[in-house]
């Protein structure tokens, strides 16, 4: 879907589809009610302008029409309209509350102020692993997405496949989504979160189900298979478990702190700082040297390196495949 | 103008009547005033220089908005920006604005003296001013609210927000809830007792009816804001659980509360207005309202609905299926009484005989926007549809649709028609067509695409947003309409400040106008009406030659009652006269009043409970000496006639 | 037409009870400080709903001191109710009597509910339920507080001779206010400690 990512006027599967023919349905109904009192305003004011000279002098009430059946007129038109869009819409909210099938896969997603911690059980219920900010799904399925926080309101909304639903504090909400092709998808925390509410994205990445499989079967191999231990990228490991390892997990090595996301298989991820910007070697060594500059209020704070230090941090990072 | 000297008249006993209602001089008498015009301007004035507030700081979010990834503005900034500009808006210009037309007309339609209490007039706006003042306290500190106008918790909760910032938000809108209850309780009892005799209820212009629902529901709604507000604060003063999950409470509720009140105060944002645009536009289309209790009832019929539909901001918080169908089919519902009042508007217009002054341009160009704003709502009433566009930028551009094509049109469209009641000079024609067409342009330049924006998926409440989304067009496009739009408000500032001083002078009826607002001098005497009016039809100027109306309303009554400030009270129904209320003068003890509970709230808001104590105390003393009783009247009965 | 509307007759100046404004202003303010109970009542029920475990979390309250306070209360709306007949008899010793007794015993309603506050094992900030208990109870004293003042005042006002049989709607419009919240007491006591022992 190139163009408009966040748009929902295409949609992208099954619980976003009945949606979009309902706003286009409904948008039109609409338009054609604002074109028609348009044209009956207009029609009203041109048809019997005064010629008086002082218009303000016409004998009140000159014309004795009640007009009373303008009102009957208007209602006996525009309300079965609204009954049928409303039987409509009640139609479309049956077919996207639950999907037709019960979901196979069931995610965990937990918001935080301002990224999205993913977490997959697997068939094995003890193999889990963790992700963020990029949610895979294996395309034709339905997926249910559990939703908690880990702080304040969020909302969970990736238009092209589904609509929002929020994310609360001492809730468990519950949505699905369905991707009908392969494809990549943008997601966007809806409700405000405070300073970084703008860039709390993420992506939907929605796979053949072989392609998908394989994609879990990488995610769970600890540690990531990718990491040779070139001379930089050891080094790169030593200062991460030093200076970075407080806050971020790394799946699979002794790295283990929770306050940010889990950088297991980070080279894997496209983008960086919830969908920020891109996830490349220069754009990271941008992020490690000042996060407040490329997202001002985020909780990473700029953790002072020397410039061989931040290069092997970066080397490390992007060997994790 | 036209011919209307026998239904406009000099009063006969004039100046004794103006010995005894007028306010006195100098600085005492401007704290001390309770006449119900000079509160009405005052209402009027502030609430404009909120809008202007308001608006600049729009204006200045537009201007981070105009294209992508812009940093004029840090995140800490524009979520305040973005915070203040709503809370100002909403509570700060919208009502107070309508409360400034209602409470200069309401009396000078209901032909009394008076509002039946009048301290508590002065009261509600002196507490408006105040809380207005409080809410910005904090502004220029740095420390203004930030987490918008509906102010989610847990967002808002000590832990993610330790300021002053939402504590001035939580105090300053349970102290503003003060004058909002006291001002709907003030109008509830005006009409049901400060009437004139034959002003029965069918008879009472639409502003009146859209007031008068408000206000009822004022009663009812801000209690739940207010409730909201202090249970918030308790929270994070005190550390409370209502709101915290960890503690057995709900972040929901908060949404609960907050919607109960939010919307109906919503209604009571737009109801009014649609009254003013109810009563002016028959005057400029030379014919009485189509289907004028239709319209009437639709109002009433709408806050009623009004008050079951408040789940619908709140249809993505995981609610059960059933009940997002009984309250999106509710919400639907409500298009059939606004659909009333288009028609009879249109209708008006169409069996009438339009005329193009300054006033009707906006009254007809609000029209437009009413059923766009409309709409637009219908489209987010639908559930699954509305699981699209909550929190995007469409419902940006639906509620300001709202409230400026449903609020400020008709309120600007009102000032130019009062204008020359008020100030007793003609508005410059000329200037104000400008400021029309431009505001009009401005407006929908800046609106219309902003939809655009929303179906597009742009999220409301971000500070700046990436390219590539699609969004770059529209925002600017919304930010240039906006600018245009502030020349055309501030052209109609500009009218109105010269033409107060160098307009031609107006007259008593200069729009040959239906109602008794217009049948006394310009600007009105202190007393309103030498001699209480008894009302006969719905158009006591108008009746003589309409031809639909057989009775004669008598403008030139035996009912003067020039001994002490009184006015006639009249039954509920059908404005039969049963007393002669006698009416308070000058007073300082509201200004005073409110000064004290100013103390009260800014000591809560700095931890100075002393402050609050002695203030407290003060204020229970002020409020006795206000309250004491007075000496009985001379006499026990008057009769009203001969 | 006109004879309907103005009765040829004298009407009252400054009219007493149900034709005066302030008796049409207490009723609706009334109406607006009951609905901000029914609001917080209305959390609690939200809250109770809610509730993942037992509820009220420590325990059902016993009903019975407070049920005497409830009362003590209700009698003293009895005694205001007594003490405004007096002064629609013309005696003002009566009227100030009976405020004085209603005010002793809005004292002694108030000090029982310190007592049971005292005696309680929960705080405000212990869970949402102490909050709940303590803000509802709390702004009713508040109210009761706010009733006693304007008691005191109309005490004073009467011993001074401030009343007559014929004028006396200060003491018609807050003895209403008393009568408030006395009501909306029955409904905070049953909210309370009643409707716990439904479940």
């Amino acid at each position: 879907m190139t163009g408009w990512p966040l748009s929902y006027l295409q949609s992208a599967g099954p619980a976003a589809s009945p949606v979009a023919r309902l706003a286009w349905g409904l948008g039109s109904v609409s338009v054609a009610v604002v074109l028609i009192v348009g044209v009956g305003l207009i029609a009203a004011i041109w048809r019997r302008r005064p010629s008086a000279d002082d218009p303000m002098s016409l004998v009140p009430g000159a014309s004795s029409a009640s007009g009373i059946g303008w009102i009957y007129v208007g209602l006996a038109i525009s309300v079965p309209v609204l009954a049928i869009c409303t039987i409509w819409t009640l139609a479309v909210l049956g077919k996207v509350m639950h999907p037709a099938s019960a979901p196979h896969l069931r995610l965990q997603v937990t918001a935080h102020q301002w990224w999205w911690e993913v977490r997959y059980p697997t068939s094995n219920s003890q193999q889990t692993f963790t992700t963020a900010n990029e949610i895979h799904i294996p395309a034709g399925e339905p997926v249910e997405i559990v939703l908690n926080s880990a702080d304040v309101i969020h909302s969970f909304w990736v238009p092209k496949l589904g609509g929002k639903m929020d994310v609360i504090p001492g809730i468990t909400n519950r949505t699905w989504i369905e991707a009908s092709d392969p494809g990549r998808f943008r997601g966007q925390c809806a409700e405000f979160c405070g300073a970084q509410h703008a860039h709390m994205a993420f992506y939907v990445v929605a796979q053949p189900r072989a392609e998908f499989d394989a994609w879990v079967a990488d995610q769970l191999a600890f540690p990531a298979k990718g990491a040779s231990p070139s001379q930089v990228v050891a080094s790169g490991e030593r200062v991460f478990s030093a200076r970075c390892a407080a806050c971020h997990t790394v799946s699979g090595t002794p790295a283990g702190g929770i306050v940010g996301p889990n950088l297991g298989h980070f080279a894997s991820r496209s983008t960086l700082a919830a969908g920020s910007i891109p996830n490349d070697a220069d754009h990271l060594r941008k992020w490690i040297a000042d996060p407040q500059a490329i997202k001002p209020g985020v909780r990473m704070p700029a953790v002072p390196l020397t410039t061989a230090d931040r290069d092997a941090v970066v080397a490390y990072l992007e060997s994790l495949t | 103008m036209a011919d209307t000297t026998t239904e406009t008249r000099v009063p006969p006993s004039g100046p004794d009547l103006a010995a005894i209602w007028e306010t006195g001089p100098g600085l005492k008498g401007w704290f001390s005033t309770v006449d119900h015009k000079e509160i009405g301007k005052r209402y009027l004035v502030t609430a404009l220089v909120f809008l202007f507030i308001g608006g600049i700081e729009a204006l200045v979010m537009r201007a981070q908005l105009a294209q992508p990834n812009q940093t004029l503005l840090s995140p800490a900034e524009y979520n305040q920006l973005f915070t203040m500009h709503g809370v100002t808006m909403i509570f700060l210009y919208a009502l107070p604005m309508l409360s400034g037309f209602s409470n200069y007309l309401w009396p000078l339609l209901l032909g009394s003296r008076d509002m039946a209490f009048p301290r508590l007039n002065a009261f509600s706006y002196w507490v408006y001013l105040a809380s207005g003042i409080f809410i910005y306290s904090t502004f220029l500190i740095g420390q203004a609210p930030n987490v918008g106008w509906f102010n989610y918790v847990p967002l808002a909760g000590k832990e993610y927000d330790p300021g002053v910032n939402i504590d001035v938000y939580a105090l300053g809108l349970i102290f503003l809830g003060i004058s909002t209850t006291v001002g709907a309780i003030n109008f509830i009892v005006s009409l049901m007792r400060t009437r004139a005799p034959g002003m029965s209820i069918n008879r009472m212009p639409i502003l009146v009816w859209g007031t008068l629902t408000a206000s009822v529901a004022n009663l009812f709604a801000v209690p739940a804001l207010s409730a909201a507000c202090l249970l918030l604060w308790l929270d994070r003063q005190f550390g409370m659980h209502f709101f915290d999950p960890l503690g057995g409470g709900q972040p929901l509720l908060w949404q609960h509360l907050f919607w109960i009140f939010g919307h109906p105060w919503v209604y009571a944002l737009v109801l009014p207005a649609m009254g003013i645009v109810s009563d002016g536009l028959p005057t400029f289309c030379r014919r009485p309202l189509v289907g004028y209790t239709a319209v009437a009832l639709a109002t009433v019929a709408t806050m009623v609905v009004g008050f079951g539909v408040w789940v619908h901001h709140m249809f993505a918080t995981g609610m059960p299926g059933l009940a997002l169908s009984f309250f999106g089919a509710a919400s639907m519902i409500i298009a059939i009484p606004s659909a009333v009042s288009v028609f009879a508007w249109l209708g008006t217009i169409w069996t009438g005989r339009p005329v193009f002054k300054t006033p009707f341009l906006y009254f007809s160009g609000f029209i437009l926007l009413f059923v766009i704003g409309g709409v637009s709502g219908f489209m987010t009433a639908a559930v699954p549809l509305d699981w699209q566009l909550t929190d995007t930028y469409f419902v940006v551009a639906h509620l300001h649709y709202v409230l400026l094509g449903i609020n400020v049109f008709p309120v600007i469209g009102g000032l130019y028609y009062w204008f020359p009641k008020i100030t007793g000079r003609m508005a410059n024609e000329r200037l104000g067509a400008w400021s029309f067409w431009i505001s009009f342009i401005g407006f929908n330049v800046a609106f219309m695409p902003m939809h655009l924006s929303g179906l597009r998926g742009m999220p409301r409440r971000i500070y700046t947003y990436p390219d590539h989304m699609g969004w770059d067009v529209s925002n600017l496009l919304t930010s240039l309409g906006s600018a245009i739009l502030a020349i055309g408000l501030l052209l109609t500032l500009y009218n109105f400040w010269i033409s107060r001083r160098r307009g031609g002078l107006a007259g008593p009826n200069p729009w040959d106008a239906a109602t008794l607002e217009w049948s006394v001098p310009s600007p009105p005497p202190a007393y309103n009406f030498a001699r209480i009016p008894i009302v006969a039809s719905r158009h006591p100027l108008w009746e003589v030659r309409l031809k639909s109306v057989k009775s004669q309303s008598n403008l030139n009554s035996e009912i003067v009652l020039d001994d002490g400030r009184e006015t006639p009270a009249t039954s509920t129904l059908d404005a039969e006269a049963d007393a002669v209320l006698r009416m308070p003068g000058d007073s300082l003890w509201p200004a005073l009043l409110t000064a004290a509970l100013a103390g009260i709230f800014f000591g809560l808001l700095f931890h100075l409970w002393w402050l609050s104590g002695v203030a407290a105390i003060f204020s229970i003393g002020f409020l006795a000496a206000w309250l004491a009783p007075v000496a009985p009247p001379d006499r026990a009965e008057e009769p009203l006639v001969g | 037409m006109a004879d309907v509307l103005v009765p040829r007759e004298p009407v009252p100046v400054a009219p007493q009870g149900r034709r005066a404004s302030a008796w049409y202003g207490m009723i609706f303010l009334v109406a607006t400080e009951a609905a901000l109970f029914i609001y917080l009542l209305f959390s609690y029920f939200f809250l109770a709903s809610q509730a993942p475990n037992h509820w009220p979390p420590s325990g059902v309250p016993d009903p019975l001191v407070a049920g005497i306070d409830t009362l003590i209360l209700l009698a003293s709306s009895g005694t205001a109710w007594w003490a405004q007949r007096g002064i629609q008899l013309g005696s003002s010793i009566r009227l100030a009597a009976g405020l004085c007794v209603t005010i002793l015993l809005g004292l002694v309603f108030a000090g029982v509910q310190g007592w049971e506050w005292a005696h309680k094992t929960f705080t405000p900030a212990t869970n949402a339920y102490g909050s709940l208990y303590f803000t509802t109870t709390g702004l009713h004293i508040a109210h009761v507080a706010i009733g006693l003042i304007i008691l005191a005042f109309l005490a004073v006002w009467a011993a001074m001779g401030r009343f007559t049989a014929r004028r006396h709607l200060h003491v018609v419009v807050g003895v209403l206010y008393w009568h408030f919240v006395d009501v909306v007491w029955i409904f905070v006591f049953s909210t309370f400690y009643l409707s716990p022992r439904l479940g």
